[in-house]
């Protein structure tokens, strides 16, 4: 299928690129098209101009700041995921980021489209929310910070306003003490994940906490702490009754390829993995 | 600079080595560009959103859809397309190996799997079956079952290893 027709702009400045979308009224920024030129090519997004940011300089990247990762909204999925500093810091997020669609998919997708476009079912806005990542939106105007818990409004829709664009993701990083677990299930590999969750378990020196993130059974994902019953870490059979109880709790709405009830008995068996690889790890 | 949606273009794409001089509109996919306007006609059309991996090239050296990717955005890049494998008169390790294991039938999804497989090959030049598996997933082949493509991966990885061997 082909796209609708669109006028097109390569800026090689912020300025520039920041003007286009100021001045547009119907302007999207492409960056690594894996999810707007599907949607393109199916006429579900026909927009009247693409912003195209590959040829501006200095946003793609990792390095370290002041006890946070920051990376650049046009890092690449295979480079996030083999990014030695994301490996150390952030390990979900690298695993994660190589779960993400197929080889060649990785290789262009970027971690500021995927939190743009706002999939529910995808990997980098659940690991970004469970992290407690804040996302650098910048404008004409100036740079905003929003925290990931902030940014996911429902399916395919942000609080970024259309004249800002993502440039920077901060990622506090993850200490000694702290195990994670990640897992989707998709129905093929590569695809969109049915369900997906996110834990960290810090378990340190009498210290015992834990996050959870839900993935692709609402229309957006969202942060599952207050669900889970109170941690003990001591308890090897917390990881069984917390799945139960979260799953049985969880709202998960009906989608087209399988019914909630289905998806429920999913979720309670992947928190069960979730939450035991993030104790193991911790 | 805007190009307007009705304009037509003229931009240098640089394919396999050698500069095609094309006009085009925003809107024309790489995938057609390569095929109708430069004739390189081994980039496979499957199903336009991204999913089957039969449209797959290299841009700058790595693998990417060529139908999810307009002709305008490749000013300045550098394009590999499945006409470089074999351009000189002979099979690579991994075509060699897809025609003695079989592992092709219609042959439509090869390309495709070729320009995936060698860059990820080259990433991966010590893989496992499961590593194989995973990376072939992108790419969707509606005879074989993927049984000897995975065989043919594996052993060109092999054949690949000694050659580096016999090279040092």
């Amino acid at each position: 299928m082909k796209p609708a027709r669109f006028s097109y702009a390569a800026p090689t400045s912020m300025s520039e690129a920041l003007a286009l979308l100021a001045e547009s009224e119907d302007a999207r920024v492409i960056a690594g098209g894996q999810s707007l030129a599907p949607m393109m090519n199916m006429r579900l997004a026909q927009p009247e101009l693409l912003v195209d940011i590959n040829r501006i300089d200095g946003l793609s990247g990792v390095g370290l700041d002041a006890g946070s990762l920051v990376i650049g909204a046009m890092t690449r999925h295979a480079d996030l995921a083999g990014n030695a500093l994301v490996k150390a810091h952030a390990p979900v997020l690298a695993y994660a980021a190589g779960t993400i669609g197929h080889y060649a998919i990785r290789q262009r997708g970027t971690i500021g489209g995927s939190l743009a476009h706002a999939d529910p079912a995808a990997q980098l806005p659940l690991v970004c929310m469970l992290l407690d990542a804040r996302i650098d939106a910048t404008s004409s105007e100036g740079v905003r910070t929003i925290e990931a818990a902030d940014l996911f409004e429902t399916l395919f829709t942000t609080t970024l306003e259309p004249s800002e664009m993502i440039t920077s993701i901060c990622v506090p990083l993850l200490e000694p003490g702290h195990g994670w677990g990640f897992r989707l299930f998709n129905r093929r590999a590569g695809d969109f994940a049915e369900v997906s969750a996110a834990a960290i378990v810090f378990n340190r020196e009498g210290e015992a906490a834990v996050r959870l993130a839900l993935g692709a059974i609402a229309s957006a994902p969202f942060r599952a702490d207050d669900l889970l019953p109170e941690f003990d870490p001591q308890d090897a059979g917390w990881p069984t009754r917390a799945a139960a109880i979260v799953a049985e709790a969880a709202p998960i709405e009906d989608n087209a390829r399988m019914p909630a009830d289905y998806r429920r008995e999913v979720l309670q068996a992947l928190l069960e993995d979730v939450l035991r690889d993030a104790m193991r790890r911790a | 600079m805007i190009v307007e949606a009705y304009e037509r273009l003229p931009i240098a794409l640089t394919v396999n080595g050698r500069s095609y001089d094309v006009t085009v509109e925003p809107r024309r996919l790489l995938s057609d560009v390569l095929r109708e306007d430069c004739g390189l006609t081994g980039t496979h059309v499957g199903c336009e959103h991204g999913v089957c991996g039969a449209c797959t090239v290299l841009i700058d050296g790595r693998p990417a859809r060529s139908c999810l990717t307009y002709a305008v955005q490749m000013q300045g890049a550098s394009i590999t397309t499945i006409e470089h494998h074999g351009a000189s008169g002979e099979l690579s390790a991994l075509q060699q190996a897809l025609h003695e294991r079989h592992g092709l039938q219609c042959g439509f999804c090869t390309p495709g799997i070729v320009m995936t497989m060698q860059a990820w090959l080259d990433e991966n030049p010590e893989p496992t079956e499961e590593g194989v598996r995973e990376a072939l997933s992108g790419n969707i082949c509606r005879c074989t079952g993927y049984q000897n493509i995975v065989d043919a991966v594996l052993v060109a990885a092999g054949r690949q290893a000694d050659m580096r061997k016999a090279g040092k």
